[in-house]
């Protein structure tokens, strides 16, 4: 088992934290994992992206070429790094701030409203939380118990009165893909 | 032994505390800049002292006066911060003063860029700055990695009393990658009588210098130097070897590359072509014993850098014309792709 | 039958380099008697520069350490971070402390470094044979200055302990001239004073000495005390710039 994801939006949208919450959780179920933040040219434009790897065996590259996933949380993100992901690959896009669909069939593509559903729930910024459990939901890399778990790891504790916020948003993404 | 997720440049912090660095002297570049702030946060609960100095020069001095009193120090930088501590690193070799130097890479000449390069191989491996001299240099390629060496070189620094630099790049440094800080047995070092610690009751007065106006002296000092340098070439290289048992063709590749090249070796034999990896984790001394080891079947070598070509000259050194050595590299902070690394794969075979 | 003159017991019994009428050996001495009578010469740690007394090292009878050009403050520093509980003093000359260095000395002066700073002002480079020094005077002439110091050409002479008494940080700054007894017996008060600033915690602490240099200035060493006396002190007026308010 390999899989590689691509997250990316805007500054701001939690794009890293998500990216670090799937591979802590993916790590608390004993597996190999990488997380890198935007480098190179793909710094430019406004998007912020992270790349996470999460593996059985050793990862050879953290890099990613042709994710298996990818989490598109803004139409720039969506627009450059659709072209790259692997066919049959998924791609999951926030509703909200993407009016088009990616032109590509050989891709499984989940539109959802995260920032809708964020914002409903009170929160606009647990869209995130609401992405994640869509990518949990549809390809069980993790349990939502694990990423529970992590969340409540990478929240200060100051912060831990938005645990139940995070914890509803990720169980509302994970209902969507099982609507 | 608890796992953690942590970020490269972090992890080297940690790491760095827990082998007992006392003192920690730098001054402010990216893309390293979260090494440092650990250090400032933990330091000072920890018994260490953190000290943001004016610059490079400065730092790099305060690192050799820290050495010279006989404690663990160490100082980060990244490539153009590193140029500026040439000076006193060419001091603590002459002295032969134990302490660790990161130099977290990145695109240059000049002030270049921020992005992750591996172009000061050069000045890493030929000494650097001015005179007849060597450190050891390590180069990890995982976030655990970086955290074990960052052991080992505060340890072999005490050992050779010479400075070890570390030298990593802005991905590793931001990657984050599951570590364990390992409870390790303490090795058995020399003890640091030379320090100047005060008299203290000595007879003797204790002298840090790199100063032998005789030149029948600076050649026998150097000649020592040298000596304790073919010592380390003889017992510390160290290499990885990665799906070598049948391998015809070998990439050569360290530090992050080497991770991109391990991607493209993985792609070449799912395409069949029998390929290895050779990735150096001591890029002084130069691992030449990983080629001894496999040029008996190896058909042809590619070297792959982040660079325009620096440590292809190491491969032919070794390699010594038994083999084609051949090279590919990106510069200014761009990183190939694995698909690329493949395609150099694919025309290796084809040439040789 | 009783001893009224003896070498301290933190110098070296050796013979120095120094030239005929050359100041380093009396501050050195100074400096020597100093850390006897404080008691201190087992817990100290010297730094030596690079200029003529690069070979400091040889000469005082503690522990040494020999710093790159300029850069003796930092190395100061990092020995008494890792060791906070001994004595550090650099001794350094103007081309070391004023030109290369400034960075280094400003900066150990700012963060109130809990050292002591011997810095001797001879106007000129000596170690290297005659340049022209941050401190040479205005008219002086030096290897690098023949036809005298221009101003319109290469600047003003910096005093330095009235640049670092804009700062905060130093606890105790002053200047002495290396003149007759008097003067002579004021430098070392004036070093017992910085060194006993370090021992009690205070900070950063700096006595400048205007010492001559006969080979270098092409004078006797009579004419050469004479021109400190004279001229050297006009520009670098002797005195205490900073110390601790009593009390």
């Amino acid at each position: 088992m390999k899989m590689e994801i691509i997250m990316a939006g805007f500054g701001g949208q939690g794009i890293m934290l998500m990216g670090e919450i799937l591979a802590h959780s993916a790590m608390l179920e004993g597996r190999e994992v990488s997380w890198i933040p935007s480098y190179g040219p793909e710094m430019r434009g406004g998007t912020a992206n992270c790349m996470v790897v999460i593996s059985d065996k050793r990862i050879p590259s953290p890099i990613i070429s042709s994710p298996d996933v990818l989490v598109a949380m803004n139409k720039p993100s969506m627009e450059k790094f659709t072209p790259m992901v692997k066919s049959g690959g998924i791609v999951i896009l926030n509703k909200a701030l993407i009016d088009e669909r990616p032109a590509r069939d050989n891709i499984k593509v989940i539109e959802v409203d995260a920032t809708g559903i964020a914002d409903e729930l009170g929160n606009m910024r647990v869209a995130n939380m609401v992405a994640l459990g869509v990518l949990i939901g549809e390809t069980g890399i993790v349990k939502p118990e694990t990423v529970i778990k992590s969340i409540d790891y990478f929240l200060p504790a100051h912060r831990k009165n938005m645990m139940e916020i995070n914890e509803k948003a990720l169980k509302r993404g994970i209902a969507e893909v099982q609507k | 032994m608890e796992k953690v997720l942590m970020k490269g440049n972090e992890a080297l912090a940690e790491a760095a505390i827990r082998a007992g660095c006392k003192c920690f002297f730098g001054y402010p570049i990216t893309p390293q800049s979260e090494l440092p702030a650990y250090l400032a946060r933990e330091m000072p609960k920890r018994g260490g002292v953190f000290l943001q100095a004016e610059s490079e020069v400065a730092a790099i001095n305060m690192v050799y006066g820290a050495a010279g009193a006989g404690v663990r120090v160490m100082t980060s930088s990244s490539s153009p911060g590193i140029s500026l501590k040439q000076e006193g690193i060419s001091y603590l070799c002459g002295a032969e003063l134990p302490c660790v130097i990161v130099n977290i890479m990145r695109g240059g000449p000049g002030l270049g860029d921020i992005q992750p390069a591996q172009s000061d191989y050069f000045q890493a491996t030929r000494g650097g700055g001015h005179g007849d001299y060597r450190t050891i240099v390590l180069a990890p390629s995982s976030v655990q990695e970086l955290v074990d060496l960052v052991y080992d070189a505060f340890d072999l620094a005490d050992m050779y009393r010479n400075p070890v630099l570390i030298l990593g790049d802005g991905i590793l440094g931001q990657m984050m990658e599951p570590v364990v800080f390992k409870e390790r047995p303490a090795r058995q070092l020399p003890p640091k009588d030379w320090a100047t610690t005060g008299k203290m009751g000595r007879q003797k007065t204790n002298v840090i210098n790199s100063l032998y106006l005789d030149p029948v002296k600076l050649e026998e000092h150097n000649l020592k130097l040298f000596k304790k340098y073919q010592e380390i070439e003889a017992k510390e290289q160290r290499y990885e070897i990665l799906n070598g048992d049948d391998a015809e063709y070998f990439v050569v590749a360290y530090g992050i590359c080497a991770r991109i090249a391990h991607a493209a070796v993985e792609m070449a034999r799912e395409d069949g072509i029998k390929v290895g990896l050779i990735r150096p984790i001591t890029l002084w001394p130069y691992p030449k014993k990983a080629f001894e080891e496999v040029l008996p079947k190896a058909k042809a070598f590619l070297t792959v850098e982040l660079s325009l070509g620096q440590m292809v000259e190491d491969v032919k050194l070794s390699v010594e014309g038994r083999a084609p050595v051949y090279f590919y590299g990106r510069t200014g902070g761009m990183v190939p792709t694995a698909e690329e690394i493949f395609e150099e794969i694919k025309k290796m075979r084809g040439l040789s | 039958m009783k001893v009224v003159f003896e070498r301290p017991k933190s110098l070296q019994p050796t013979k120095t380099h120094y030239c005929p009428g050359c100041g380093h050996g009396v501050i050195h001495r100074l400096v020597a008697e100093v850390m006897d009578e404080l008691g201190i010469q087992d817990k100290t740690i010297g730094v030596a520069p690079v200029g003529c007394a690069v070979l400091a090292y040889n000469y005082f009878d503690c522990d040494m350490q020999q710093a790159a050009h300029g850069r003796a403050p930092a190395v100061a520093t990092g020995i008494k971070r890792a060791l906070p509980d001994r004595v550090v003093f650099t001794y350094q000359g103007d081309g070391d402390l004023a030109a290369i260095g400034t960075a280094e000395i400003v900066h150990a002066a700012a963060r109130g470094e809990n050292i002591t700073v011997i810095f001797v002002n001879n106007a000129i480079y000596g170690m290297t044979g005659g340049q022209m020094a941050p401190t040479t005077l205005v008219g002086q002439k030096t290897e690098t200055s023949p036809y005298g110091r221009d101003p319109q050409m290469a600047g003003y002479p910096i005093r330095v302990c009235e640049m670092l008494a804009t700062l905060d940080g130093p606890s105790f700054l002053a200047r002495a001239e290396l003149t007759d007894v008097k003067n002579i017996n004021k430098a070392k008060s004036y070093i017992k004073k910085a060194f006993e600033m370090q021992l009690s915690g205070k900070g950063f602490s700096l006595v400048e000495i205007l010492s001559p240099c006969p080979t270098n200035w092409g004078m006797k060493p009579k004419d050469a005390v004479d021109w400190v006396k004279n001229e050297m002190v006009k520009v670098f007026p002797p005195g205490v710039f900073k110390e601790p308010k009593e009390g």
